[in-house]
């Protein structure tokens, strides 16, 4: 199939994307790291000029970095263990014999369409909010006090409304991969006498290994830029108990409109990035099949 | 142990499943409810059920207010814009990559793919700067290149997945059938890659109306989409909770139906063709 | 019309010399077959002809015309793939007529021949269907319809039975070959199937590692096969292969007897039995005879010998192949 004009034409068609591509990568990371080392302040353009490590500084000096950085890190833990532990759980309970699995699927994969702000505000404003939330009715219906959950436990709540967009996600992926288990092989398991439970241990989850791989490869990936939640409920609040180091970056950027120490943090998440990268690709990006 | 499964068991794992699956889909069915109901009504407590003051008002008076329509129309403007124009690019680099593999095929879509790992924060600075000094801030040109951007290798991989899957003998046969390259293009691989292409359509305009990280940062009023109005819409102290859900109704409506259809693309686009 | 020649073709994937080098003639109107296991190369070859792959080296020609750097489409000739390569968005109609579309035919002729090659295939009453539609039998008579309108100057075939179910194989088979006998086109088909290249063809050609090992007509390589690859090859079930002491004797390295071609009851032999297949029609037997190995035998009819049984067995003298220290036939 392959001539050399057709290698030509090839090449031709690839261009556009790679260039694109490049530009959009290669331009603003070298911009950011020239401001990085600059102090620029949109407030006060004219005092400009070479601060080196300063900005950088600032922020390892700061105790809000570093909770940012727990944040970050608890933010992507602990929606991945969620949304994989029920995941395969949810995606096991749909996969048995059950009536109506085709509108089940539909309710359990609805969350995932809806846009990070209206998830994040549905439950800020319908379930959370303590005078007018469903919770907090339900909690006062059984005596207690209902529970600020935004402001007594912020990152928490976070975590729950996130998980709750992205476990659509997970079982969907998980079920698909469930569905493609090849009926015999579980039939032959049983008639060798396995248990249920063998059966699961020994032949569903190394099936599913891969799909797991590929869902927390794939989730990681979203969850370390996750922002719309946090800016339409909690802004990184009570302080900075849910600011995570994206959303850290944002108000230095936007709202401090400190150009210099914004760009030092962007270089400080895309290094974090990258250790993430690393690990994940040494330890299951193998599974990817390009 | 009998094969066949007990009525009994079946009846046990669907009320378990079904209960599951009802209380996931809770919230948004909650939303869409009090949607309906009178402003007085969504704010009562006990919350009201089916006992509720039933209304129409609410859609009315958002989509009355001068501002919906115009996010309405950025969401839609923006998401079939960026989409159209990945689709443009990507089309024909998937193409040489699934036809005419070089060396280098591999590498390429690999780095694609880790394109998308960078953190958008890490460029947040320069687009910003970048979009104030063109002029693209906050228009609708400039969201388009800014999600298209972001979306690129998604919209690649997923081409690529679905092209490969196009049997080469087919275009073989074409050739023997006297077929020039112009005509092989048009008369049979394009016909066989538009499910294809409608897929990777459908689950890009997804992506693009529920992207909340630029359509925040690079916009302001006039090219702001509905991610952005409902963002700032947060915590109105308990006065328009039944026209915030009217809104938030009409904000995820077509992406929820869209999305309904789309659930193999959904696993495909989005594993990079890892699951299929 | 239909004659073909490759003159010290050669075909190499990098280090890989899949085709060291053929020299082969076609005439026109023959049915040749390449034939050959897995890997040989006969099919590299069919799509060198076709010029779906280039030669690294060697002529094609075409009716005397060199066709070498001729793409598919300029060579005039019409292929039907293993998987029929139909084009699935496209009616039968209008699958069968693509070829003479890209041609520039005129609406009205296309329809005609069209029509013509429908009648001739039984598929008139499917033509408005699509590929999805229809039977594995028929996909493959819609693969050869839009073969037959190109009115090629010879047909290639790839395989194309090997999708088909046992019994459907059979009378496609014999369908071809009565479109042969009627087109009286050159046809040339590959497969691995030996019955089908002995049933079909008018000249076999025998291909091992890219290399031609015979050419010739069934009978020729059933009677005469020139070294013990073919000789093992052709023929089912396959000949039996002895060395040592009992070749010595024959004066060769190799002695090769068809198991058709050995009686049950006296002679030289004797070995006890492993295994008995009543046919009624025909007996297999798989005989233990010691030094020699483990043979097969068939006999006519019915022979009343069972597991274990102690039989005397030998070959018909003048249906003794003599092989040579370099695998090639000494007579």
């Amino acid at each position: 199939m392959s001539t050399t004009s057709t290698r030509a034409a090839a090449r031709l068609m690839v261009a556009p994307s790679v260039i694109l591509l490049f530009i959009w990568m290669i331009v603003p990371l070298a911009m950011t790291i020239y401001f990085s080392f600059r102090l620029y302040r949109l407030l006060s353009p004219d005092r400009t000029g070479w601060v080196g490590f300063n900005n950088y500084v600032w922020f390892f000096n700061s105790p809000d970095f570093w909770t940012a950085i727990v944040n970050t890190l608890l933010l992507v833990l602990g929606v991945l263990i969620i949304t994989v532990v029920l995941g395969v759980l949810i995606a096991l309970l749909i996969d048995q014999p059950i009536w109506g699995q085709g509108p089940l699927r539909i309710l359990v994969i609805s969350p995932f369409f809806v846009m990070p702000p209206v998830a994040a505000s549905i439950w800020e404003n319908l379930f959370m909010h303590p005078q007018n939330g469903l919770l907090a009715a339900a909690s006062r219906g059984l005596g207690y006090d209902p529970i600020l959950y935004l402001e007594s436990y912020p990152m928490a709540s976070v975590i729950f409304i996130v998980s709750w967009e992205w476990l659509p996600f997970a079982t969907l992926i998980l079920l698909t991969a469930l569905q493609s288990m090849s009926s015999e092989q579980l039939e032959a398991a049983e008639m060798d006498g396995a248990s249920a439970l063998s059966r699961f241990r020994y032949l569903l989850l190394p099936h599913l290994s891969r799909a797991i791989t590929v869902v927390i490869l794939i989730q990681t990936i979203f969850l370390l830029g996750i922002f719309g939640e946090i800016f339409t409920t909690t802004q990184g609040g009570p302080g900075s108990a849910s600011t995570t180091l994206p959303y850290m970056i944002y108000k230095q950027a936007l709202i401090a409109k400190d150009i210099g120490r914004a760009a030092a943090g962007g270089i400080i998440a895309v290094i974090l990035a990258n250790i993430v990268a690393i690990f994940l690709m040494r330890g299951i990006g193998k599974h990817l099949d390009a | 142990m009998a094969r066949a499964v007990t009525t009994q068991r079946k009846i046990v794992y669907t009320a378990a499943a079904w209960a599951v699956g009802l209380l996931i889909f809770f919230p948004v069915f909650w939303t869409i409810l009090t949607s309906f109901k009178t402003e007085a009504s969504a704010v009562a407590s006990p919350p009201e059920f089916l006992g509720a003051d039933w209304t129409l008002e609410n859609y009315a008076d958002v989509w009355a207010r001068s501002d919906y329509p115009r996010f309405f129309w950025n969401s839609v403007v923006i998401s079939i814009g960026s989409t159209l124009l990945g689709l443009a690019i990507a089309i024909p680099a998937a193409w040489s990559m699934a036809f005419v593999p070089g060396k280098r095929t591999k590498d390429l879509l690999m780095w694609m793919l880790s394109t998308k790992m960078m953190p958008a924060v890490g460029v947040l600075i320069p687009m910003y700067l970048l979009f104030q000094w063109t002029g693209l801030f906050d228009t609708h040109i400039g969201l388009i290149l800014a999600l298209m951007l972001m979306n690129l290798p998604i919209i690649v991989w997923m081409l690529y997945t679905y092209f490969k899957e196009i049997p080469g003998e087919i275009l073989e046969a074409a050739r023997m059938d006297g077929a020039s390259l112009r005509n092989e293009i048009i008369y049979v691989l394009t016909p066989m890659a538009i499910p294809g292409i409608a897929s990777t359509m459908l689950l890009n305009i997804i992506l693009a109306w529920n992207e909340a990280f630029w359509t925040i940062t690079l916009t302001t009023i006039n090219a702001a989409p509905l991610s952005a109005f409902i963002a700032s819409f947060s915590a109105p102290q308990g006065l328009f909770y039944a026209k915030l859900s009217a809104a938030s109704t009409m904000a995820i409506m077509p992406i929820l139906i869209v999305g309904w259809f789309s659930q193999k693309q959904l696993v495909r686009g989005l594993t990079f063709g890892a699951v299929k | 019309m239909g004659q073909i020649t490759l003159k010290q073709v050669r075909k190499s994937f990098g280090d890989v010399h899949v085709i060291p080098g053929v020299d082969l003639d076609i005439l026109d109107g023959e049915f040749v077959v390449f034939v050959g296991p897995s890997g040989c190369g006969k099919s590299t070859l069919l799509r060198l002809i076709a010029g779906l792959e280039d030669t690294t080296s060697g002529i094609i020609a075409i009716d005397g015309k060199d066709a070498t750097s001729l793409p598919p489409a300029k060579r005039g000739l019409a292929m039907v793939f293993q998987s029929y390569a139909l084009y699935p968005h496209m009616t039968v109609r209008k699958n069968i007529s693509f070829p003479l579309k890209m041609a520039g035919m005129s609406e009205a002729e296309q329809a005609a021949k069209v029509e013509r090659a429908a009648k001739v295939l039984n598929l008139s009453s499917y033509l408005d269907r699509k590929p999805g539609q229809l039977s594995g039998g028929q996909r493959q008579r819609v693969a050869i319809g839009r073969a037959i309108v190109r009115e090629p100057a010879a047909f290639l075939f790839d395989e194309p039975l090997s999708n088909l179910d046992a019994a459907l194989r059979v009378g496609m088979r014999q369908e071809i070959t009565e479109l042969h006998q009627q087109l009286k086109t050159t046809m040339v088909y590959v497969t691995h199937d030996q019955v089908e290249a002995m049933t079909m063809a008018d000249k076999i050609v025998v291909l091992n590692a890219g290399r031609v090992e015979q050419v010739g007509s069934p009978l020729e390589l059933y009677n005469r096969p020139v070294n013990t690859f073919v000789a093992g090859f052709i023929g089912s079930p396959k000949m039996n292969l002895m060395e040592g002491a009992e070749a010595a004797k024959h004066g060769a390295k190799t002695i090769g007897v068809r198991p058709e071609h050995v009686e049950v009851g006296s002679g030289p032999w004797s070995g006890t039995v492993m295994l008995a297949e009543h046919l009624g029609s025909d007996t297999f037997l798989k005989v233990n005879a010691g030094d020699l190995g483990i043979l097969t035998v068939r006999a006519p009819g019915e022979v009343h010998v069972g597991y274990g049984d102690h039989i005397q067995f030998g070959p018909q003298a003048s249906k003794i192949h003599r092989f040579g220290p370099d695998g090639k036939n000494m007579s």
